[in-house]
């Protein structure tokens, strides 16, 4: 291993926080989470990861109440704002927390969405973030004029032309447009608004931009794309991507493959961060910790959650069965499924049903215990020392550049993290003690968007 | 004497085109966060009821059919939800209510902006939904194809028939916003550990809208806001706006030019709401101004007129533009007000000064005439102007 002199960096973690999310990591039953919709709830764990001196934080979206069997999902935590209204009133709340939003392009229109972007950009003197999705499902379509008019093999093409749109209308605006000289009478620069036009597959506008570009020029993107096009369109586009690769190994091919698709599009390793988004448990010792980490599956893990989870996957109903009981020998319906919106289970079901009963006979498992089992223990268990060593090392052997942590509790869940972990993390030189810059990008070490289109 | 109510409409420099270029205009901060926490917080301090801001999914143009390329007057302008929602933790008591399109955008995303916007202000967001008839903008969505409109050839058929579909779509986008704000009911979130449910889902309500335009299934993915319904408030100059405002607003803006058009106004406001049919809180009537004040009345008047030099011709607008002193702006407001009026929206000429006309000036003269509030009275929007928390239509009555 090539030695590290005094003079070479030390490669930096970059840290984010997701606000809990609509879905059962989030534990709603502990008599310490508060409401999930408040403005309070924001306001603390925004503040609270800009007092850990975090780079971002992040919002995700679902634009239509999950169902499970025909009927509104009613187990897990529901109901959530739209991402760019909090994010902009968080900004009146923080100073250089970046804050990024979770839009789809799907159901939104280039013109409505660039302008809101720049817009939150603006008004938060520059920390504005785009996590770009995409959904194809006629499911979500109902709330929307449009409609499911998407077909799943065009999600991808559709999302990186309206990300491309975007771009073009951020770049109609010369950087310097707005000149605002009384005296000369001149508002505007000329030729400081251009026009655009854009004619694709899926967008065909032109006319005039209404918003000047923001401090950063342009937000910073981010994409959680898995699929060779997914890699291949945050590897062209993006700045951060949001991995779901939280096992060492894993996570450390997935970064080799991004990072080596980044060439062919004159663009550096660093340009593309990559975060797993990522679980925790803390314990002053390492029984304490497995301990709590114990409990707090078993807290996201209802007897109820675990049916419904089991339903999912069987496409069959599960009332009836004792979650406390043995997995009952039910044949699975591998039909259309019984559960419609974000959360539903998209692998080989047959596969998974035949896994899940040999692993049951196996271990001796309650039909509870197989779901606790299954669906996934935290990323980092341990006491602050160990976590903080775990997150360094993962960093400096480039199984990512840093994560997203996502806390169970809200609005709680990410002080222990802050007060016990950051710290550690602070002493060893591999995160900031404060911020060296007010944009998002200056966070996250990124050279203006406005410079790499010129290059590109 | 019952207080009147009084807003304030935001936009960019002032609503003189050439606003910008006073001596106290800050044009290089309109974009700026600090520009906008200034104004309203400016507005808070004399208990105004609200503060609307203007929106538009176009470039500003001195031509309705497209832009001018002109380099002299104020161009740009940020989200009017997502500045209302940057304002609202700095302020406490203010009404904030943004326009939003109802021609372009997804009465969904409306929806969950306007409630949201509820949540972080703790119950003061209102809505201006307002349609959006020009050709240009269109062209920035690529969806529909809209015939060149100008204002003057209203009459035509074609034209009259295109602003006839954008307003009864309109119509349809406020019932669809509303029906949404309303699915989630008050009690909808139960945390019931022993059955493991955190929702009662039998309190969640598919909207199921179908009409001409579109279709909306619903729920919302927001609870329901803190005012059960947020403001919506319109502009009307002509009966099938008035008739909108009739079926689905809470506050109309109209824009008589004297006592006697307010009078009409006022009557033709009442007639519209028969026409249609409305039940429950009649609409609150606000009569809009352009206003230019100073200490001495030729001094305001002279003021607008250098303006309009700059600009190279006289302010046009749709509504009464009063130059003079805050004593007889008061004056002129308490007559007016006489024929039905439940208060004033004022279009500062120019920003901060003739806010700040309105809040130093005007508020105490209207106070010193036992006109105007000493204290805000309610802690939401809704509550400021009378009206009750709305139980939500899909609530059994038990």
């Amino acid at each position: 291993m090539e030695e590290e002199g005094p003079l070479m960096p030390v490669k930096q973690v970059h840290l984010a926080a997701h606000f809990p999310g609509v879905n059962n990591t989030t534990v709603w039953s502990d008599p310490r989470s508060e409401s999930q919709i408040d403005f309070g709830s924001f306001v603390r764990l925004a503040q609270t990861a800009e007092r850990g001196r975090f780079d971002f934080f992040f919002l995700a979206e679902g634009l239509r109440l999950r169902e499970l069997k025909g009927r509104i999902h009613d187990l897990d935590v529901m109901g959530r704002p739209e991402s760019l209204t909090v994010l902009s009133a968080l900004a009146a709340v923080t100073s250089h927390l970046g804050l990024a939003a979770t839009v789809n392009s799907t159901f939104n229109e280039p013109y409505e969405v660039a302008r809101r972007l720049a817009s939150l950009d603006h008004l938060s003197g520059g920390r504005a973030a785009w996590n770009v999705v995409t959904s194809y499902d006629a499911f979500t379509g109902e709330n929307f004029r449009r409609g499911g008019y998407l077909a799943e093999a065009d999600r991808y093409t559709r999302a990186a032309e309206f990300l491309q749109t975007a771009r073009e209308l951020w770049n109609s605006w010369r950087p310097d447009a707005v000149v605002a000289d009384a005296a000369g009478g001149r508002f505007v620069r000329p030729d400081g608004i251009g026009t655009f036009r854009h004619q694709g597959r899926h967008i065909a506008i032109s006319g005039q931009f209404n918003v000047p570009p923001g401090p950063q020029g342009q937000p910073v993107i981010i994409q959680a794309g898995d699929s060779n096009e997914g890699r291949e369109f945050a590897a062209s586009d993006a700045d951060v991507i949001f991995s779901r690769h939280s096992k060492p190994e894993e996570a450390r091919a997935f970064y080799k493959d991004v990072k080596a698709r980044l060439a062919k599009y004159g663009r550096r390793p660093e340009d593309l961060k990559i975060l797993p988004a990522v679980t925790y448990a803390l314990g002053d010792t390492d029984e304490e910790a497995a301990e709590h980490a114990a409990l707090i599956r078993r807290a996201q893990v209802s007897p109820q959650t675990a049916l419904a989870f089991l339903e999912g996957v069987w496409g069959r109903d599960f009332s009836g069965v004792d979650p406390d009981g043995p997995l009952p020998d039910i044949e699975p319906d591998l039909g259309e499924g019984v559960s419609k919106g974000r959360a539903q289970f998209r692998g080989d079901r047959g596969a998974t049903v035949e896994q899940w009963r040999a692993l049951a006979r196996q271990k001796n498992l309650t039909v509870r215990e197989l779901v606790i089992e299954v669906t996934g223990r935290q990323s980092f268990i341990g006491t602050p020392r160990s976590v903080a060593d775990q997150i360094e090392e993962f960093v400096r052997t480039d199984a990512a550049d840093g994560f997203i942590f996502v806390p169970h509790l809200t609005p709680g869940g990410l002080d222990d993290l802050v007060d016990k972990v950051v710290p550690l993390l602070q002493d060893k030189g591999v995160f900031r003690a404060d911020y060296t810059g007010p944009t998002l990008r200056d966070h996250l070490g990124l050279t203006a968007a406005r410079t790499r289109e010129a290059t590109s | 004497m019952t207080d009147l109510h009084l807003a304030v409409a935001l936009d960019g420099a002032g609503w003189h085109p050439a606003a910008w270029r006073s001596p106290d205009a800050r044009p290089g901060e309109l974009f700026t966060a600090g520009y906008w926490t200034g104004l309203v917080t400016e507005a808070e301090h004399a208990l105004l009821d609200f503060v609307t801001f203007e929106d538009s999914l176009g470039l500003q143009s001195s031509r309705f059919e497209g832009p001018d390329g002109r380099l002299d007057q104020v161009r740009g302008r940020l989200d009017a939800v997502l500045l209302a929602a940057r304002v609202a933790p700095v302020t406490t008591r203010i009404g904030l209510v943004p326009t939003t399109s109802t021609t372009h955008t997804e009465p969904f995303h409306v929806a969950i902006g306007i409630a949201s916007l509820d949540h972080v202000s703790g119950g003061r967001a209102g809505w201006r939904p307002q349609i959006s008839a020009r050709s240009g903008d269109a062209r920035h969505f690529g969806r529909r194809e809209f015939p060149e409109f100008t204002p003057d050839r209203r009459a035509e058929p074609a034209l009259a028939e295109h602003v006839s579909r954008l307003f009864a779509e309109a119509a349809d986008v406020v019932e669809v916003v509303r029906r949404l704000w309303d699915s989630w009911e008050d009690d909808a979130e139960i945390r019931d550990v022993a059955t493991g449910r955190f929702i009662d889902r039998d309190k969640l309500h598919y909207i199921d809208f179908e009409g001409l335009f579109f279709t909306v299934r619903g729920p919302s993915i927001t609870p329901r806001p803190p005012q059960g319904q947020p403001l919506v408030t319109a502009l009307a100059h002509d009966v099938q706006p008035r008739e909108f405002a009739a079926r689905g607003a809470d506050v109309v803006y109209v824009t008589p030019h004297s006592r006697g058009e307010a009078a009409v106004v006022t009557g033709q406001v009442r007639a519209a709401e028969a026409a249609v049919g409305r039940e429950g809180e009649p609409l609150r009537v606000f009569a809009d101004l352009v206003v230019f004040l100073d200490d001495d009345a030729p001094a305001a008047t002279a003021r607008k007129a250098g303006l309009d030099e700059l600009d190279g011709a006289p302010l046009v607008s749709d509504a009464f533009v009063f130059t003079g002193t805050p004593g007889g702006l008061a004056d002129l407001l308490l007559e007016w007000r006489s024929a039905g009026l439940d208060g004033f929206r004022l279009r500062p000429g120019v920003l901060p000064d003739d806010l700040i006309g309105i809040t130093r000036g005007l508020v105490p003269e209207l106070r010193r005439r036992g006109a105007f509030r000493h204290e805000y009275e309610a802690a939401t929007l809704r509550g400021l102007l009378g009206l009750g928390r709305p139980a939500g239509r899909y609530t059994r009555a038990t």
